[in-house]
């Protein structure tokens, strides 16, 4: 207790480095979004092939679901930049390395929540559909997606939450985000605990008001 | 409704139908003819096959095997039988109408949404064209002033009122009626009752699964007694249910002899 007591906070040299936080500011946000769409489209498409009758097309998308969800992300992330181009035999591009693990680790969840959200329509619905005439794709388009959407957004925004703060993994492979913009001020500062406080605040500060409006957003699918 | 006939004139004729899950046959042999304009009426003990021989004439279900004809096409199935599907299949749907027991509406829709579906979706109609249509149909069903509603805010009188006019806007040229009134509370049968009772009236042609003996009797120019997948008697309303031969449909009806009496009297 006397240490902590002891310690005088200084944030007078934080604003110093306002290009820095801004910088790694926009890269946390840039992966975010951009993990989050990829992880998205790979969720359409990957959940849509869950839906088809045969065995040797959903057994491949199902294994790749839980590849990922049952290895930690950060040895994806690492694995990834450092083993892939090796396997692969080419050269990829350090920041697209980076992002590849999160994207897939992404994909997987949302795969998950898109086939999810298909399933948990009632079967009265597409034989409805159905008998009305319609086609598989007028019947998706037209009555399962509109319903199915409405039930993916609350778990796939809180999904995409989970996303950004997952970010800060990019970190060990030197992506100069939030967390790893913070790390090179430390350096230069020697003050970590005002440095980290500050990447901790900023990522509250984003995320707070994403979670209020999840949470709406789940009341007012509920109704 | 126009229509077209089989060519030898019935509006629907099935062959020695079958139909088996796995194992398990739960239409074994089912042969039928209904003629333009009529009324038949499938009645039977709970799992007897009743529902899943009416889901086979839309090809809701795939049969395993027999025949079966509706309008100017037929299909024969059985092993090596292609069945059709995509756009050939759902454009034979398209020309019946039928209504499940859970209603099944959209809920994403309005009323008149539901209504105008089939002919928006299916019939890539204008709306203009197709509203017309719907809020005839639903004037015609008695929900003239609930157009705008959802369906969660109807009864389930009214929401079965609603998906019967959602089928009729397709044209069809038969109906099918699948336990339409068992979800229902009782004081909320009749109206839909009247409804069908109407169609029925008009010429429209039905094949109705029902538990419902009194509407059966008052409705069916044709009653088909169905017991573990196979027909046990068939005939006239009057004489199946008033009279009938079989000892199987007898005891079936035997609980439902005072119902029936009632509204004749």
């Amino acid at each position: 207790m006397f240490v902590l007591a002891a310690y005088s906070w200084d944030f007078s040299l934080v604003p110093n480095y306002l290009n820095f936080w801004l910088k790694g500011l926009g890269v946390t946000l840039a992966y975010s979004v951009g993990t989050i769409l990829g992880g998205m489209i790979i969720g359409v498409v990957c959940g849509m092939l869950l839906l088809a009758r045969t065995k040797w097309v959903t057994l491949p998308v199902h294994y790749y679901v839980e590849i990922f969800r049952c290895t930690p992300l950060l040895v994806q992330i690492v694995w990834f930049y450092f083993a892939l181009p090796i396997v692969l035999q080419i050269e990829l591009p350090d920041w697209f390395a980076a992002g590849l693990g999160l994207t897939l680790y992404m994909g997987a969840f949302a795969t998950e929540i898109f086939r999810g959200g298909i399933i948990s329509i009632d079967k009265g619905q597409w034989q409805a559909s159905r008998a009305l005439g319609m086609t598989w794709p007028e019947l998706m388009q037209n009555i399962i997606l509109p319903q199915a959407i409405k039930r993916m957004i609350p778990p796939f925004v809180n999904q995409s939450i989970i996303q950004l703060k997952n970010t800060s993994l990019l970190y060990v492979v030197a992506i100069p985000d939030l967390m790893y913009t913070g790390s090179i001020i430390v350096s230069d500062t020697f003050r970590p605990l005002e440095v980290y406080t500050v990447v901790a605040v900023s990522y509250f500060v984003i995320l707070y008001p994403l979670t209020l409006y999840a949470a709406r957003l789940e009341a007012r699918v509920d109704q | 409704m126009t229509s077209s006939a089989t060519p030898n004139g019935a509006m629907v004729r099935v062959d020695g139908l079958r139909k088996s899950y796995g194992t398990v046959e739960a239409v074994r042999g089912v042969s039928l003819e209904v003629q333009r304009g009529q009324v038949v009426v499938v009645i039977g003990p709970s799992g007897c096959g009743k529902s899943t021989f009416l889901r086979c004439i839309n090809l809701l279900e795939e049969p395993s095997a027999g025949t079966l004809q509706v309008g100017d096409r037929s299909f024969e199935f059985g092993p090596g039988k292609a069945m059709p599907h995509g756009r050939d299949l759902a454009r034979f749907r398209s020309r019946i109408g039928m209504v499940f027991q859970q209603f099944d509406l959209f809920p994403h829709m309005t009323v008149l949404g539901n209504v105008m579906s089939g002919p928006l979706i299916v019939k890539k109609m204008a709306k203009a064209e197709a509203e017309p249509i719907a809020r005839d149909l639903l004037a015609k069903v008695g929900l003239a002033n609930f157009t705008a509603r959802y369906p969660r805010e109807l009864s389930g009188g009214q929401q079965q009122r609603v998906a019967i006019a959602r089928a009729l806007a397709m044209q069809p040229e038969i109906m099918l009626f699948d336990e339409v009134t068992s979800a229902l509370d009782p004081e909320l049968v009749g109206e839909v009752l009247d409804v069908m009772k109407q169609l029925a009236a008009d010429g429209t042609t039905m094949i109705v699964v029902t538990h419902e003996m009194a509407f059966a009797h008052d409705v069916a120019d044709h009653v088909v007694v169905m017991e573990a997948g196979q027909v046990v008697e068939q005939g006239p309303a009057d004489e199946v249910l008033l009279r009938p031969k079989n000892a199987r449909t007898a005891s079936f009806l035997a609980r439902f002899h005072s119902t029936i009496g009632e509204r004749k009297a």
